[in-house]
């Protein structure tokens, strides 16, 4: 039999084994958020990450040779952004509809996002490049890199603040626009979206096809919008 | 699915010349599911083609942000030596942002006339 070192070294060498990793993490997540009927706490990103975080310290395996193997499931956020052009279009004479509500929705979400994420964080005495990183944690990834990069944050710590945000306003959303109320699906998908961008749309379609639609424009609209925004809120907090 | 799989993917790969191109503020995907939109409307065949696959796809769009978020634990160092400040700025920002957001949305529809009766919660959903 060969030795089970030279096993787990071929292994570790290749993607095979942190892709597999991924999705079965994905799954197991996935099934325990059906497990509880769907409740939003149990947001099926947060244990996947969670079960892959503990494999990695386990194994002692680091970010880089993870990433190696899960970058073909983070490839397909691209062509899954494309995709939410199809319930975009399915909603077309919705979203005419509510263009004053959505533009609304979007100028109130986005900056609440940036200038109390900015006000709370100087209070607790963060400023530079971390106050710059936090801006714009509300953005879709790319963008909120984008944008940290431009305004004097660091860029990795930037990405795992827009994680950490995504996860946390997909858990909260439901409770919260219970407790206030708000039954329109269009106002709680595309403030989930403005808030929270790509995981919290992610909740919306699990919850309702508007919901998630407007959710997608909502990310779309505030990735624009925090571009502008971030740098000038920077300014005014003196970071 | 592969014709679909590359009907999409060939949406973002003209959105992603077009973003460089055009120095667009917008990523190149974003451009793509314009595109998208825009040649919906002018063939809408292509959207009941490329449906089934798509709505599959955006199923499981949580899927896609693991890799991303298992980042989170390789910055745990980083976020624990700012932990509180930066907790409750994303939190209560977060919280803020969403509640802030969908009570604008609402009551600029019941100011504008344009509710929808079709996009309501039933009291005993999700």
């Amino acid at each position: 039999m060969t030795d089970p070192l030279l096993i787990w070294s071929y292994l570790s060498e290749g993607p095979l084994l942190w892709l597999t990793a991924t999705l079965v993490a994905y799954l197991i997540g996935d099934a325990v958020f059906r497990a509880t009927h769907r409740k939003s706490w149990a947001n099926p990103v947060l244990i996947a990450v969670v079960v892959l975080g503990l494999l990695l310290w386990g194994t002692g395996t680091d970010y880089a040779t993870y990433f190696e193997g899960a970058q073909f499931v983070h490839f397909m956020l691209g062509p899954a952004t494309v995709a939410l052009g199809l319930p975009l279009y399915d909603n077309l004479p919705r979203v005419k509809k509510a263009a004053w509500p959505m533009l609304a929705g979007l100028v109130v979400g986005s900056s609440v996002a940036v200038l109390s994420a900015l006000a709370i964080a100087k209070a607790f005495g963060i400023q530079g490049s971390v106050l710059a990183s936090l801006a714009p944690k509300s953005t879709t990834a790319p963008v909120a890199i984008g944008i940290a990069e431009r305004i004097g944050g660091q860029p990795t710590l930037t990405a795992a603040l827009v994680l950490l945000t995504g996860i946390f306003g997909a858990i909260i959303v439901t409770p919260l626009l219970n407790a206030l109320r708000v039954r329109d699906w269009r106002a709680r998908g595309f403030s989930v979206g403005v808030a929270a961008h790509g995981i919290g749309t992610a909740r919306a379609f699990q919850v309702n096809e508007t919901a998630g639609a407007f959710s997608g424009i909502g990310m779309g609209l505030n990735a624009v919008l925090t571009a502008i925004i971030a740098p000038l809120a920077l300014r005014l907090f003196g970071g | 699915m592969i014709a679909t799989l590359a009907i999409i993917l060939s949406f973002q790969l003209v959105g992603e010349i077009a973003a460089r191109a055009l120095d667009l503020p917008l990523p190149g995907p974003v451009v793509g599911l314009l595109l998208l939109v825009a040649t919906c409307i002018l063939r809408p065949s292509i959207a009941e083609r490329i449906r089934p696959t798509t709505l599959g796809l955006l199923q499981h769009l949580s899927l896609f942000f693991v890799p991303a978020g298992v980042g989170i634990v390789a910055h745990w160092g980083l976020l624990r030596e700012y932990g509180l400040g930066l907790a409750l700025a994303l939190a209560g920002s977060t919280v803020l942002a969403i509640g802030a957001g969908a009570l604008a949305f609402t009551a600029v529809a019941r100011l504008t006339g344009s509710e929808d009766p079709s996009a309501m919660k039933a009291p005993g959903d999700d």
